[in-house]
């Protein structure tokens, strides 16, 4: 059971990933009183996130050490969903509520998949790529299994060559980009030895496997379940049997509880100073949320985040130089896996864009806005919110999405209330 | 350019999409001209209870009148209007609110509007989510629910198909004497302008007092067949209707998605659309009391809207007395998508001086005029 001390923290940093635990870290590290929430069970965000028989990595080992060393509250298992007034967060487990007071904030928030609509895309067994690696390592029995990997982004390399590890048979990798542009980006990383080496060690797992450029899925096939995929170079295509597709088009920010709060947002990401704080005083940001770049970005990110938060400004200056760097890597990784335009004509006419409210692609045409397409067709109004369906349509129809309100994340009805016993108690849990 | 039509509707709500179906039905040329996009506003934010209410003759004649409108309308009313006629039940925690349950009866009663009423066994018969140990309720079979931003977009689709001109995405920055001007310097001209510019009203019309009146909603996820009708505690008579404290009270509205409605609040004084947390939460106790099973649901979102009120509670249908070329519908507070229709149908019989089924004085703006000098009425 989670409850914040009884003052509240003087650090809480939202999100686990490497951005939110190098921020908690570094915070932590003058002795002051630093919580981290997230909503998965452990720590690790998406990449470090524990799988059910193998030993994480080193790097995740050691964050994970110092966060017990450094005695940072774990919240784990917990939303936040909504912030009634500043300085309080909500946040809301399976079977608890609980109010965080905090002096400073830092959102590490991360980023989930962008998913694309094309026919087909809602069988079972078509899977985002990470997706489909957070599942394997749940023990979803992959091994013998026929894997096609496509979609965009340095992601599915990842994926295919965990999976190929695992005993998958990666049928092929399509990536969306062309191969020039892939070239140009390979280039842009000489600058970046680890990133090559990274590149190299992939490539050399990755041995063997079709990767096609310029190539992308044109169609799902199947009765109940996925049977095969139609992959599509524009004039040329091909249809392969398979079990799975691992499919996903880049990442998308986190970035709907730092609007709630007010954060200034520019072309999709938040916007932050020098010392990673946002135009809200005291709030902070780090990671995807400012900008898709990996980890090694969301980790310096994180760690001056976490110094200023602390107020150690100067410690935090000392990791400008570093950021730059991968800063350039995460704007050429932008450029590199732009999507392509042909990808806006994948849906047909009867193909669902909204998952919650099953709304077809033919029905939003007519509308100009992402406002009136939802109100009128119940686009983006279910459960998740337009989390998924949002971000497609920002690239099919140009939209831009409306403003967040609360809850970010759907609450139990007896947790909202409890925003009105805030005043009356200390800050402390209430049940 | 300068365009003519017979006239020119502000606002693309469900008011103005009624007013332009009815008018272009009779044979009248009329353009529709919103700053956003048809149900954006109040419309986009309402529950959609279509429901017969009785503060006052005046208003219960506009409702019962309204509401028997959209009945003989349902068969034609597209899927997405989600109309369903769940009735309402007025539910009376305990014995003086039976009272208020028997002086309904009889009143609805008197007038032709079918009722049942309810006993506490009754009661937990028909929604068995209700809490234990309430006294009884009123049912109301023909009252109904809809989702208002389509049922806009249908009554403007039809006034297309009688020709209306609907143009969005234009702001309206003046209107009198015959013309309407847009913020792009353009203008129209049509023989009468009708005000239907909900919250906004009284922006566009000089004199026009028209209060802003806030409310905030909630949506659960879907748990279906939890609830059946549209459910109102008797204490809404007491509550909602003070003019001058903010108030709650349970209400709540079943949706066909197996969604639950959880409303509702009132404010004035509040002009931001940022959600209240202290009235959120209050508005959600009240509601939980009513119904404990709401207390484990998923909510998936929270909004705010406003509505239109005017000093006497009762809209505003009619001349505008200050200048001829001038109609108001609008001023509807809490009840613009049931009365929409109603309000279309007396506007367009003083318009085209055919005879109107109900009496229309009491709607008309005149007596703002009149009544300029007098407070503020008492809470009724
Ligand atoms: C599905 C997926 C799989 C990926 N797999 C790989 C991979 O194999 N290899 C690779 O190099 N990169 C991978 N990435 C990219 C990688 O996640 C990022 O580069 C890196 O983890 C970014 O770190 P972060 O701390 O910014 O965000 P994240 O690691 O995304 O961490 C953010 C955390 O915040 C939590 N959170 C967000 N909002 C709230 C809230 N309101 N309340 C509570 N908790 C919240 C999230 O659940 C998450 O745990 C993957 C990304 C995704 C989306
Ligand atoms: C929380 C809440 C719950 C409600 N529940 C119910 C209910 O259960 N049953 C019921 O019957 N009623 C209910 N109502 C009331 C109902 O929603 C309103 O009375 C009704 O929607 C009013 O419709 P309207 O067309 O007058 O106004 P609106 O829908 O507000 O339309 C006005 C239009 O005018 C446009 N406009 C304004 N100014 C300009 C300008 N200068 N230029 C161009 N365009 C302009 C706006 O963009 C807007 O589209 C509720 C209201 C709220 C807030």
């Amino acid at each position: 059971m989670a409850s914040s001390t009884p003052d509240g923290f003087d650090v809480l940093v939202v999100g686990a990933g490497p951005a939110g635990m190098a921020a908690a870290v570094r915070a932590a590290e003058c002795g002051i009183c630093v919580g981290i929430v997230d909503d998965n069970a452990a720590v690790g965000g998406q990449i470090w996130r524990k799988s059910a028989e193998e030993d994480v990595t080193e790097d995740a080992k050691s964050w994970a050490d110092c966060l017990k060393a450094r005695q940072v509250t774990v919240l784990g298992g917990m939303h936040v969903f909504d912030q009634p007034e500043p300085g309080i967060l909500l946040a809301e487990s399976s079977d608890n509520r609980s109010v965080l007071h905090y002096e400073k904030l830092v959102l590490a928030t991360g980023a989930r998949e962008r998913f694309l609509p094309f026919p087909g895309w809602t069988l079972p067994n078509v899977i985002g790529a990470g997706g489909l690696q957070a599942m394997v390592k749940c023990r979803l029995p992959i091994r013998g299994k026929r894997v096609v990997v496509a979609g965009t982004g340095p992601l599915l390399l990842a994926v295919a060559a965990y999976l190929k590890a695992h005993g998958a048979e990666i049928l092929k990798i399509c990536e969306q980009a062309s191969w020039l542009t892939l070239l140009r980006f390979a280039t842009s990383l000489l600058t970046q030895p680890a990133k090559i080496w990274q590149g190299i060690q992939l490539s050399q797992q990755l041995g063997g496997i079709p990767f096609l450029t310029s190539s992308w899925v044109a169609a799902a096939h199947g009765d109940k379940m996925l049977e095969a995929v139609t992959i599509t170079s524009g004039s040329e295509t091909e249809t392969i049997d398979c079990d799975y597709l691992a499919c996903g088009f880049h990442l998308v920010p986190n970035i709907e509880l730092p609007i709630l709060l007010g954060c200034e947002i520019s072309d999709g990401f938040v916007q932050v100073n020098d010392l990673q704080e946002t135009n809200v005083s005291g709030v902070f940001c780090a990671g995807e949320p400012t900008g898709i770049g990996g980890v090694e970005l969301a980790l310096v990110e994180g760690q001056i985040a976490g110094l200023a938060a602390a107020s150690r400004i100067a410690e935090a200056r000392h990791l400008f130089g570093k950021r730059e760097g991968f800063r350039r890597f995460a704007r050429s990784l932008q450029r590199a896996f732009r999507l392509r335009p042909e990808l806006r004509m994948l849906a047909g006419p009867e193909t669902i864009v909204c998952r919650c409210e099953d709304v077809m692609y033919a029905q939003l045409c007519p509308y100009t806005s992402w406002r009136s397409a939802k109100l009128q067709t119940r686009c983006g109004m279910g459960p998740c919110q337009g989390r998924v369906c949002g971000a497609a349509t920002e690239f099919l129809f140009n939209w831009s999405l409306d403003s967040a309100r609360p809850p970010v994340f759907p609450a139990r009805v007896e947790s909202l209330v409890a925003v009105r016993d805030i005043k009356q108690q200390d800050p402390q849990k209430i049940s | 350019m300068n365009v003519t039509y017979d006239i020119i509707i502000v606002g693309a709500g469900i008011v103005g999409a009624a007013c332009a179906d009815e008018l272009s039905r009779r044979g009248m040329a009329v353009a529709i001209v919103d700053r956003e996009w048809i149900g954006g506003g109040a419309t986009a934010a309402g529950m959609g209870h279509i429901v017969v209410m009785d503060d006052s003759e005046a208003q219960f004649a506009l409702m019962r009148y309204s509401q028997q409108l959209w009945h003989k309308l349902r068969l034609e009313l597209p899927d997405d209007v989600e109309y369903e006629q769940t009735g309402t039940i007025w539910v009376a925690a305990d014995e003086e609110e039976m009272a208020e349950v028997r002086r309904k009866r009889n009143y609805y009663g008197q007038r032709g509007v079918p009722v049942e009423e309810l006993d506490a066994q009754g009661l937990k018969h028909l929604e068995p989510h209700l809490r234990d140990a309430l006294a009884g309720g009123l049912r109301v079979p023909d009252d109904a629910v809809l989702y208002p931003p389509c049922g806009a977009r249908f009554l403007m689709e039809r006034a297309q198909q009688s020709g209306a001109k609907l143009h969005l995405g234009r702001s309206v920055t003046q209107i009198g004497d015959g013309c309407v001007r847009l913020t792009d310097g353009l203008e129209m001209q049509a023989q009468y302008i009708v005000n239907a510019a909900g919250t906004s009203a009284g922006d566009l019309t000089s004199g026009l007092e028209i209060r802003k009146r806030k409310g905030h909603l909630v949506i659960t996820d879907r748990y279906a067949r939890f609830l059946r009708h549209q459910l109102l505690e008797l204490g809404y008579l007491k509550s909602a209707h003070s003019v001058t404290t903010d108030s709650v009270a349970f209400n709540v509205q079943p949706r066909r998605t197996g969604q639950i409605l959880i409303g509702s609040s009132r404010q004035y004084g509040a002009e931001h659309k940022e959600v209240d947390h202290e009235i959120l939460a209050r508005m959600l106790r009240r509601a939980e009391e009513y119904m404990p099973g709401l207390r484990a649901m998923s909510a998936i979102r929270c909004w705010t809207g406003f509505r239109a009120a005017t000093r006497d509670k009762l809209p505003l249908i009619g001349p505008w007395p200050d200048d001829p070329s001038l109609w108001l519908a609008t001023g509807h507070e809490g009840l613009g998508i049931t009365a929409s229709l109603g309000t279309a149908r007396i506007l367009a019989d003083q318009i085209t001086g055919a005879a109107p089924e109900i009496p229309i004085e009491p709607y008309l703006p005149s007596r703002m005029m009149l009544s300029q000098t007098l407070k503020e009425p008492a809470n009724a």
